[in-house]
């Protein structure tokens, strides 16, 4: 216990209490302070005035400026609405020809497109479109279903392999877990298909195996993907002759392929997307496979 | 431990013991594979090594001293050595997480090594087991030389600390095996929030015993601010977690507050254990360590109690501040917006009274890197409170909100203030309790005060650019009123704050380790200071002076 003594340092009294060597101060609270406390009280006691703020049973005060959120949120998204409506109306209701050569119009496409897909798009087919393994390039001149815009459209509002009931089908059969084919076949074909594209595979040692693939390859392969191996966009069966490829093209793959089968998955779009905002994607993904060398 | 425990207090621990290790067992078997059996056994065990604990030395002889005579030690001692095991263990995995954002290949593909899993083991790591460690150490410290009286218990000190670790084990351990409630910092699933309450509870009754048989007329200032600590806490927790799990053999449990009422009492109690847990805590530290180390009275009473009141009071309004421009009614949102301003004032009070009280020994903070330590709290500390406030401000809000400057904002608190007063205290602390003439090294305080600073500084700055970046992309519009970036294209923008931030939280750890070294170099190796005669309760009630 300490008498109330001076501190030399302040020319404060202390107030007489100590605790195991503290001592405190009786400084009185400094005028900074209380006017800071008043200035901010008169603040939110205004504010309490203006905007809604206290509960009254069921109700609470509408403040005098008679703002609330909710009215405001959506004046906002009308008024943005209203300006963005002067080029959704025409990306909804003209024919994608028209809208493709509309110069300021595709600017606004890639504009928004580009943001649209980064958010939506992106994170299968990568930010610039380029795609990965077991996901399409969509800026290459490659494509499984078809890349006009209106191709893209549908692809996107339908999904492949979705639940929706229009939704594209693209199924590559499991031909070796399945039985259809047997352990020879498999291969054989497999280095058919691999020497569609590596004509230096074609090597004298290699020759036999192929030959035999070939004959698989056109009793159960060409009805997909043609006799040619070409690919038929009707029914989404790739081009196998073009070095593309989209689960890979090296041998051990294409046999796993041809084995396992193959079901890609996009989704449907359709209730996700706004009208406009899958038009814009549509011609956006169609003008990166056109733009670019 | 066990050796200073009557024999009948050596029963009752015991009791307690085998006690937890049964409730381990119910819980092992009516959970079997679920978390709650894997949880069973983790508490076994844990009950285990303490029945060990007891049982190896349960005949020895009695102790024979008076212990009302000396201050009871032991228990902050361990606690001392427990904070600083999780601050190393906590620190690191924020570095991992924030490394992971900038590399996410580390990961490594494994579900308990997920961002998801590995974020709250870090927030709990820092806030419960390094945070509430020291809280519960200083604090058994602070109040028995501030009421110059022992602890009015010799199990239950025990029990509180140990049973808050297990706690800490249980949540961390549950978030690695994927069980979360989904409620910043509250994640741990219901049994483990049972448990706290029965060791918070303890806590509470152990405190305020202790302060009811103080020998000094007035309760500190430091006292009051624990007491807050330790009572807000229990109510927040306790209204919080109230859940029905899905059954008694499951961990899985649904909160009973529904939709935005859940959003409001989740964040009523996420800025309350900020405002208490954080805040008031550590300022029942300030209160004592800062002016023991200047060696300097507190600059004013009137304005400790002010703050204390402004503090205790507005804090409790301030919550819905989390949740700006969302489904909670507008008018929620201004009382929290209106009192997160006028917070201010008492919280810069409390940082002015702490800064003021340092007049007349600037020349040791300039020496000392320890009292340093604590100027520098008191600094952020300031820093900070005026950041909320000002965030708390809707528009404000508009743009900070679910953006990294929220993220900065928490570790300018959590690093600046949090951690640089527990080290402070601690530098203080360690050599007291465990009777040496210094710490071991002056030169490595020096080191960790600099790599804290550093590392603070780092991480807040990144954290400000990248979050005052990420917020404007997010609202950035073209000239055809469409959205001009999209959120992977914020994500690219912030890829070098988060490899500065990772840096940033690196140096923190390393200062935690050396740390570490210097305290454990402290006990093994500073030769043992000649005895105070003052370190011990007083046997008679002071009166009061004139």
């Amino acid at each position: 216990m300490a008498e109330i003594e001076r501190d030399p340092v302040t020319d404060r009294e202390t107030t007489g209490h100590e605790w195991n060597g503290i001592k405190e101060l009786d400084t009185p609270v400094p005028r900074g302070v209380l006017m800071f406390l008043i200035v901010t009280h008169i603040w939110a006691i205004a504010w309490w005035f203006l905007v809604p703020a206290w509960p009254l049973g069921t109700t609470y005060t509408r403040g005098l400026l008679g703002v609330d959120q909710r009215t405001t949120v959506e004046a906002q998204v009308a008024e943005g609405q209203q300006q963005r409506s002067a080029w959704t109306t025409k990306l909804e209701t003209e024919p994608y020809d028209e809208i493709l050569a509309d110069e300021s119009l595709m600017r606004t496409v890639r504009d928004t497109g580009r943001q649209l897909f980064g958010d939506n798009c992106a994170a299968c087919h990568g930010r610039d479109g380029k795609g990965s393994k077991n996901y399409p390039d969509l800026t290459d001149d490659d494509w499984l279903w078809g890349g006009g815009p209106e191709m893209i459209e549908q692809t996107m509002r339908v999904g492949i392999n979705t639940a929706h009931p229009e939704s594209r089908i693209g199924q590559m059969p499991a031909f070796g877990r399945d039985d259809m084919l047997d352990r020879d076949q498999v291969r054989n074909v497999a280095a058919y298909v691999y020497s569609l594209s590596h004509s230096d595979y074609s090597t004298a040692d290699n020759i036999d195996r192929i030959d035999a693939g070939r004959e698989v390859f056109l009793t159960t392969c060409a009805a997909c993907h043609g006799e040619d191996g070409a690919g038929n966009r009707e029914v989404g069966a790739p081009n196998l002759t073009d070095g593309h490829w989209l689960y890979g093209g090296d041998l051990d793959t294409i046999i796993a392929t041809v084995h396992g089968g193959r079901q890609g998955h996009m989704p449907t779009w359709e209730k996700r997307l706004s009208n406009a905002d899958i038009r814009t994607l549509a011609l956006y993904v169609h003008d990166l496979g056109t733009e670019q060398p | 431990m066990i050796a200073k425990l009557t024999s009948s207090e050596r029963q009752n621990a015991l009791v307690l013991a085998v006690i937890v290790a049964l409730a381990g067992a119910a819980m092992a078997i009516l959970g079997r594979s679920d978390v709650l059996g894997v949880h069973g056994l983790i508490v076994m065990i844990f009950a285990g090594v303490v029945i060990y604990l007891i049982m190896a030395s349960f005949y020895e002889p009695e102790p024979t001293e008076d212990r009302e005579a000396s201050y009871y030690d032991d228990p902050i001692k361990a606690g001392i050595v427990l904070a600083m095991v999780w601050a190393v263990f906590g620190m690191f995995m924020g570095v991992w997480v924030a490394a992971q954002l900038a590399w996410p290949d580390l990961a490594f593909d494994g579900a308990w090594s997920s961002f998801g899993r590995l974020r709250p083991t870090h927030t709990t790591g820092v806030i419960f087991g390094f945070g509430g460690n020291a809280l519960i150490a200083t604090s058994f410290h602070v109040v028995q030389r501030t009421s110059r009286a022992r602890l009015a218990g010799q199990v239950s000190p025990w029990f509180v600390l140990l049973g808050f670790n297990l706690f800490c084990v249980l949540a961390v351990s549950g978030y690695l095996l994927g069980v979360t409630q989904s409620k910043e910092y509250a994640e741990a699933e219901w049994y483990a929030d049972l448990w706290l309450v029965i060791v918070w509870v303890t806590y509470f009754i152990l405190y305020i015993a202790t302060i009811a048989r103080r020998k000094e007329p007035h309760i500190y200032v430091a006292n009051w601010y624990f007491m807050a600590f330790i009572l807000v806490v229990a109510i927040l927790h306790i209204v919080n977690n109230l859940a029905l799990p899905v059954s008694w053999g499951h961990a899985k449990s649904y909160t009973i507050w529904p939709g935005v009422q859940d959003a409001m009492v989740q964040w009523w109690y996420g800025h309350n254990a900020v405002a208490f847990f954080l805040t008031a805590g550590f300022l029942g530290m300030l209160y004592y360590y800062l002016p023991v180390r200047a060696q300097r009275p507190i600059f004013s009473y009137r304005l400790s109690i002010l703050s204390f009141w402004g503090i205790t009071f507005f804090y409790m309004w301030a919550g819905s501040h989390h949740l700006h421009y969302t489904a909670l009614p507008h008018w929620v949102q201004t009382l929290g917006m209106t009192f997160s301003v006028m917070l201010l004032v008492p919280s810069w009070a409390s940082a002015g009274n702490a800064l003021l009280t340092l007049n007349g020994a600037w020349h040791r903070v300039r020496d000392d890197a320890t009292l340093r330590f604590m100027m520098a709290a008191a600094v952020f500390y300031g820093l900070s409170t005026f950041e909320g406030s000002f965030m708390a401000i809707r528009p404000v809000n508009a743009l900070s909100h679910y953006t990294d400057w929220t993220v900065g904002h928490v570790h300018a608190g959590a690093l600046g203030w949090v951690a640089l007063i527990t080290f402070g205290s601690l530098y203080t602390l360690v050599p007291v309790l465990w009777k040496r003439e210094r710490m071991y090294s002056a030169a490595l305080i020096e080191v960790h005060f600099w790599l804290a600073i550093a590392g603070t500084l780092i991480y807040v700055f990144a954290m400000w650019n990248s979050g005052i970046i990420q917020g404007l992309m997010w609202r950035t519009y073209t000239e055809e009123g469409a959205l001009a970036y999209s959120f992977v294209d914020s994500l690219v923008a912030m890829y070098p704050y988060y490899i500065a931030r990772a840096f940033g939280g690196l140096l923190f750890l390393i200062g935690a380790v050396v740390a570490c070294y210097n305290i454990w170099m402290t006990v093994r190796a500073v030769p043992a200071a000649a005895p105070r005669a003052t370190d011990i309760p007083a046997t008679t009630v002071a009166v009061p002076g004139e």
